[in-house]
C-alpha cells in the first residue's frame, strides 16, 4: 500500500514499566525451567495501558516539536483496555491536549493493534484528511499463571505521530502491506481474565505464516530484498520466534539485534513491534532503511518500510527507551502478583 | 464589647464510649457545665464538631443537641472548623456574649470517632485539607505534619528532641481523671514505636477517641476566670503555597490578636494548652505563639521550662497525646483545663498561682487556628 | 469521589496547567478565584514537569481509598519555575528519597472508584530518568 502523499513519522517515544520479573523466580514458582526471554517487565501499581501510552504519547510530542492541539487522531491498539467500555484514547488525547479537535479510538487486533492503528494514521495523513495522526501501542499483558505465556506477557508500549513527509521527518513511509485470515490460535473471551491459546497452533499456521505473508507481500510490492535493508523488526513474543522467521526470509541477526527488546522487556504485545521500531530508531541514521512487520493472533500481520531522515538525529534525544529498560529493578513473585492487582485486598 | 466570664465548666473523660451516642456525650458534659454554672438561664448554644456528618452521617447538630438536652427552642448552630472546631466555637459565644446579643451562653464540643475503623478516621482527618490538589495525592494529616517534622529536623533538632513533646504531655497526664492515656512514655518507646508518617512515629500521635467538653459564658461580674483575649485567623490552605512552611502563620497572627486584646505578652502567660496532634505540631505552635523563639521549642520542652513548674507550664493535663484529641471537643478540653487551673481546681496538675493562661488550637495544617486567653480576676 | 469532581479538574491534574494573575503576575496551582492583590483576571499557564524534591513522607497508614498503594512517598516539590505543589513520588524505594533529588512529572492512576466504579489519574513524579 502506498499513500497519495508521502507520510513520515515526525516523532516517536517508547516506554517500559521499571520492574522486572526474572524467568528463574516463575521456575522457582512452579519448579519448571523454561525461559522462553531471560526477564518480562512488571507494572507498578499505579500503571495501566492508559498511563503507558501517555509516557509514550508526551515523549513523542515533545520529540516531534510539534503543538499537540494539532494532532487530529490518537488512536491506542491494546488488549489490555483499562475500561471494557470507554476510550482509553480520550485520556490519552486530554492528558496531551490534542482535545477536543481531535478522532480517537481503541483498536483491538491482539498483538497487532497498534500496527492497526499505525495503517489507519498512515491513511488519514496520507490521504490529506490530518495534519498529524498519533498511533499507540501498549499492553499489560496477560499471562495465566503456570502457562507458557507468563514467562513472557508483558507490560510496555510505543507511539508514533504520522505527518506529511518534510525535513522534520525522523522516517519517511515507503510502502505499507497488511495481511489476514481468519486464524483462532488466541483468544480471550468477554469477562474471561485471561487469554487461551492453541499452543503449538500460535507457531507454524499463525505466527510464522502471517509474517512471511505480509513480509513477502511488500518485498514484492517494492521489489526490495532483505539484504536493501539495514534494520529489521519482527513481532517478538519470545527470542526464538523473531530470530528464526528473520533467517527463513533471508534477513540476518544482524538487522533485527538492535529492535530484539524481547529478551529484557518481555512479549508486550501490542506493544512489541512498535517498541522494536523504536529501540531500532535510537540507534539508526539517516538514510537507513527498516523493515517492520506485526503479528496479531486472529490473525494478521502489517508490514512497513521505513526510511530515517536527518531530522532523527536531531530529535531522539531524552531519555530513549534503552534508557527506561536499563532503570529496573527485579521483583519476586509474591511483588510481581501485587503488581498486577491479582492479591485481594 | 462586655467582659465575658466562664461560669460552669464541664468534661467527661475521653474514651471510647461504645454504647453511646454523639448526642448524649454532648448532653453529659453541657449539664456537667450548666450544674457547674449553677444556671439554667441558657439563652444559645454552640456546638463544635469537626467529623459527625462524615462519622454518624449527621448534620443539623444544633438542633440535635438542644433537642437532647430538652431545651427544644433554643438557638443552636454547630461550628466546624476542622479540629479547631472546640476553639472557634468558643470564641463565637465569646463575641456573643461580648456583644450583649446573648446573656448565658452554653458552648459544647462532641465528637465520637470510634464509630469508625482507623482509617475511616485517617480520612476524616484529611478532610480538613482540601481536597482536590492536597488531600487527592493520598497524603494523611500525619504526612503532612511530617514533611515539616523532617524540614525541622534538618534545620533544629533531633528526632529525640522533638518527640519529648509526647513524653512530656504523658508525664503531665498521670492522674488525670479525664485523660485517656493517663501513663507515662519513655522517650525510647516513642522513638522505637513503628513509623507512621516518616519521620514521625506512631507514639508521636494523638490516638483515636470520643469525648465532649462544654463550658458556660456570661457577662463578667465580681470575680471568677475572664476571657480577656479571643482570636481566629487562616492562612492559605496548601503547605506548598506558604513562603516558610514551619511557621503557623495563623497560629501567629491569631496569637498577635489575642494577646493585644489581653493587654498581655508571651511572657505573661502562665500556662499555655497547645495542639499538639502530633509532636512537631506542638512545637510548632509553641514557636508560632511566641513562647519559644524559632527553632527552639524542643529547648525549651527538654529543659522542663512546659512543666508544671516551669517557665511555662504547657499541655498541663496531657494534651493531644495523652488526654487525648475527640477532634471538635479538643479545643474546649483546652479551654476548660485552662479555666480550671485559673480556678485553682486542677489537683494533681495544678499550676501554682496560675493568673493567665492561653489555649490554642488548629484545623488542618494550621490553616485555621484559635487562641483563647483566659485571666484570673477580682480574687 | 463523583464523576463531576474528577472531571472538572482533569485539565489541570493531567496536563499541570496553573493560572496566572493578570495584574500582578502571581502563579497559581491550583487555580483561584481571586489573587492576593483582588485581581479576578487570570491566564493559564504550563507548569514545568521537573524539578527537585523539598521535604517528603512515607504514607503507612492510608486514607480511604489508597489502601492498596502504601507504602508510598508523598513530596512538598519545587518545580524549576519556582511553583510548589506536592505530589506522590513513584518509582523510588522510599529510603531512597532525598532532599534535593530531581524528579520529573509522569501520568499514573491515583485511585479507583471500586472495581465497577470509574479510574482517576493524576500527576505524580518520579525520579528524573535521564
Ligand atoms: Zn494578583
Amino acid at each position: 500500500m502506498k499513500t497519495l502523499r508521502q507520510v513520515g513519522i515526525v516523532g516517536y517515544g517508547a516506554y517500559v514499566p521499571m520492574y522486572r520479573l526474572n524467568a528463574a523466580e516463575i521456575n522457582r514458582m512452579w519448579g519448571t525451567s523454561g525461559a522462553p526471554v531471560e526477564e518480562k517487565s512488571v507494572v507498578a501499581l499505579d500503571e495501566d495501558t492508559v498511563t503507558i501510552s501517555v509516557e509514550c504519547a508526551k515523549q513523542a510530542v515533545r520529540r516531534a516539536r510539534i503543538d499537540p492541539s494539532l494532532i487530529g487522531a490518537v488512536y491506542v491498539g491494546t488488549e489490555s483496555k483499562p475500561y471494557a467500555v470507554k476510550p482509553s484514547g480520550t485520556i490519552v488525547a486530554e492528558a496531551i491536549g490534542a482535545t477536543p479537535s481531535v478522532s480517537t479510538a481503541d483498536y483491538e487486533f491482539a498483538c497487532k493493534a497498534g500496527t492497526e492503528a499505525m495503517q489507519t494514521c498512515i491513511g488519514l495523513v496520507g490521504s490529506g484528511m490530518q495534519r498529524y495522526a498519533m498511533a499507540i501501542g501498549a499492553d499489560t499483558a496477560q499471562g495465566r499463571p503456570a502457562d507458557a505465556l507468563e514467562y513472557t506477557a508483558a507490560c510496555g508500549g510505543a507511539a508514533y505521530i504520522f505527518a506529511e513527509r518534510s525535513a522534520e521527518t525522523v522516517a519517511y513511509l515507503e510502502a505499507s502491506y497488511s495481511y489476514v485470515t481468519d486464524t483462532p490460535d488466541f483468544w480471550r473471551r468477554a469477562k474471561e481474565m485471561y487469554p487461551r491459546h492453541g499452543n503449538r497452533f500460535t507457531g507454524e499456521p499463525a505466527y510464522f505464516k502471517h509474517i512471511t505473508g505480509a513480509t513477502k507481500g511488500l518485498l514484492k510490492e517494492t521489489g526490495y530484498g532483505p539484504e536493501e535493508f539495514k534494520y529489521a523488526v519482527f513481532h517478538q513474543p519470545n527470542t526464538k520466534f523473531p530470530i528464526t522467521v528473520a533467517r527463513s526470509l533471508g534477513f540476518s541477526v544482524d538487522q533485527i539485534n538492535p529492535g530484539l527488546v524481547v529478551g529484557k522487556v518481555g512479549n508486550t504485545y501490542a506493544g512489541s513491534s512498535p517498541m522494536g521500531l523504536a529501540a531500532t530508531l535510537d540507534v539508526a541514521e539517516p538514510g537507513d532503511r527498516i523493515f517492520m512487520v506485526s503479528y496479531g493472533s486472529g490473525s494478521g500481520s502489517d508490514a512497513f518500510i521505513f526510511t530515517a531522515q536527518d531530522a532523527l538525529r536531531d530529535k531522539r534525544g531524552g531519555p530513549n527507551l534503552k534508557g527506561f529498560i536499563d532503570r529496573k529493578r527485579n521483583v519476586d513473585y509474591a511483588t510481581y502478583l501485587r503488581h498486577r492487582g491479582q492479591i485481594i485486598q | 464589647m462586655r467582659r465575658v466570664a466562664v461560669a460552669g465548666v464541664g468534661l467527661i473523660p475521653v474514651k471510647e464510649y461504645w454504647d453511646r451516642s454523639l448526642q448524649s456525650l454532648f448532653a453529659e458534659a453541657a449539664l456537667k457545665a450548666l450544674k457547674d454554672a449553677g444556671t439554667d438561664k441558657v439563652d444559645s448554644v454552640y456546638v463544635a464538631n469537626m467529623s459527625g456528618s462524615f462519622m454518624q452521617d449527621q448534620i443539623n447538630m444544633g438542633a440535635l443537641v438542644t433537642d437532647s438536652l430538652g431545651r427544644p427552642g433554643l438557638p443552636a448552630v454547630r461550628v466546624e472548623a476542622g479540629a479547631a472546631s472546640g476553639g472557634v466555637a468558643f470564641h463565637e459565644a465569646v463575641k456573643a456574649v461580648a456583644s450583649g446579643y446573648s446573656e448565658c451562653v452554653l458552648v459544647g464540643g462532641a465528637e465520637k470517632m470510634s464509630d469508625v475503623l482507623p482509617e475511616a478516621a485517617t480520612t476524616a482527618l484529611v478532610m480538613s485539607e482540601e481536597q482536590e490538589y492536597t488531600a487527592y495525592t493520598g497524603v494523611t494529616q500525619a504526612g503532612l505534619s511530617a514533611m515539616l517534622h523532617r524540614l525541622y529536623l534538618d534545620l533544629y533538632a533531633e528526632p529525640a528532641q522533638v518527640g519529648m513533646m509526647a513524653v512530656k504531655g504523658h508525664d503531665h497526664s498521670v492522674g488525670c481523671k479525664h485523660a485517656q492515656y493517663p501513663f507515662r512514655m519513655s522517650i525510647d518507646r516513642a522513638m522505637d514505636s513503628p513509623m507512621e508518617a516518616d519521620p514521625i512515629h506512631m507514639m508521636e500521635c494523638s490516638g483515636v477517641g470520643d469525648g465532649a467538653a462544654a463550658m458556660v459564658l456570661v457577662p463578667a461580674a465580681d470575680s471568677g476566670v475572664e476571657v480577656v483575649g479571643s482570636a481566629v485567623a487562616t492562612d492559605c490552605c496548601s503547605l506548598a503555597i506558604r513562603r516558610d512552611p514551619l511557621i503557623f502563620e495563623s497560629v501567629r497572627r491569631a496569637a498577635e490578636k489575642a494577646y493585644s486584646m489581653a493587654g498581655v505578652k508571651p511572657d505573661d502567660i502562665d500556662l499555655a494548652e497547645v495542639h499538639d496532634d502530633f509532636t512537631i505540631n506542638g512545637i510548632l505552635s509553641l514557636e508560632a505563639l511566641g513562647l519559644a523563639g524559632w527553632g527552639e521549642a524542643t529547648k525549651l520542652v527538654a529543659g522542663n521550662a512546659t512543666d508544671k513548674d516551669g517557665k511555662i507550664p504547657t499541655n498541663t493535663f496531657g494534651g493531644l497525646k495523652a488526654r487525648g484529641h475527640p477532634l471538635g471537643a479538643t479545643g474546649l478540653y483546652q479551654v476548660a483545663e485552662v479555666a480550671l487551673q485559673l480556678r485553682g481546681a486542677a489537683g494533681d496538675h495544678q499550676v501554682p498561682g496560675a493568673e493567665v493562661g492561653l489555649a490554642q488550637s488548629m484545623g488542618g495544617m494550621a490553616s485555621v487556628s484559635a487562641v483563647n486567653i483566659l485571666r484570673r480576676f477580682g480574687v | 469521589m463523583s464523576v463531576p469532581r474528577y472531571w472538572r479538574n482533569e485539565v489541570p491534574r493531567y496536563r499541570l496547567m496553573g493560572r496566572k494573575c493578570v495584574a500582578c503576575g502571581a502563579r497559581y496551582f491550583p487555580a483561584q478565584p481571586v489573587c492576593t492583590c483582588g485581581g479576578t483576571e487570570f491566564e493559564d499557564i504550563k507548569l514545568v514537569e521537573a524539578g527537585e524534591v523539598v521535604t517528603w513522607t512515607v504514607i503507612r497508614s492510608p486514607p480511604l481509598g489508597y489502601e492498596k498503594y502504601a507504602p508510598y512517598v508523598v513530596a512538598l516539590v519545587e518545580l524549576d519555575d519556582g511553583m510548589r505543589l506536592l505530589s506522590q513520588v513513584v518509582d523510588v524505594d522510599p529510603a531512597d528519597v532525598k532532599a534535593g533529588m530531581r524528579v520529573e512529572a509522569v501520568f499514573r492512576k491515583v485511585r479507583e472508584d471500586g472495581p465497577s466504579g470509574i479510574i482517576m489519574y493524576g500527576y505524580k513524579f518520579r525520579p528524573m530518568v535521564e
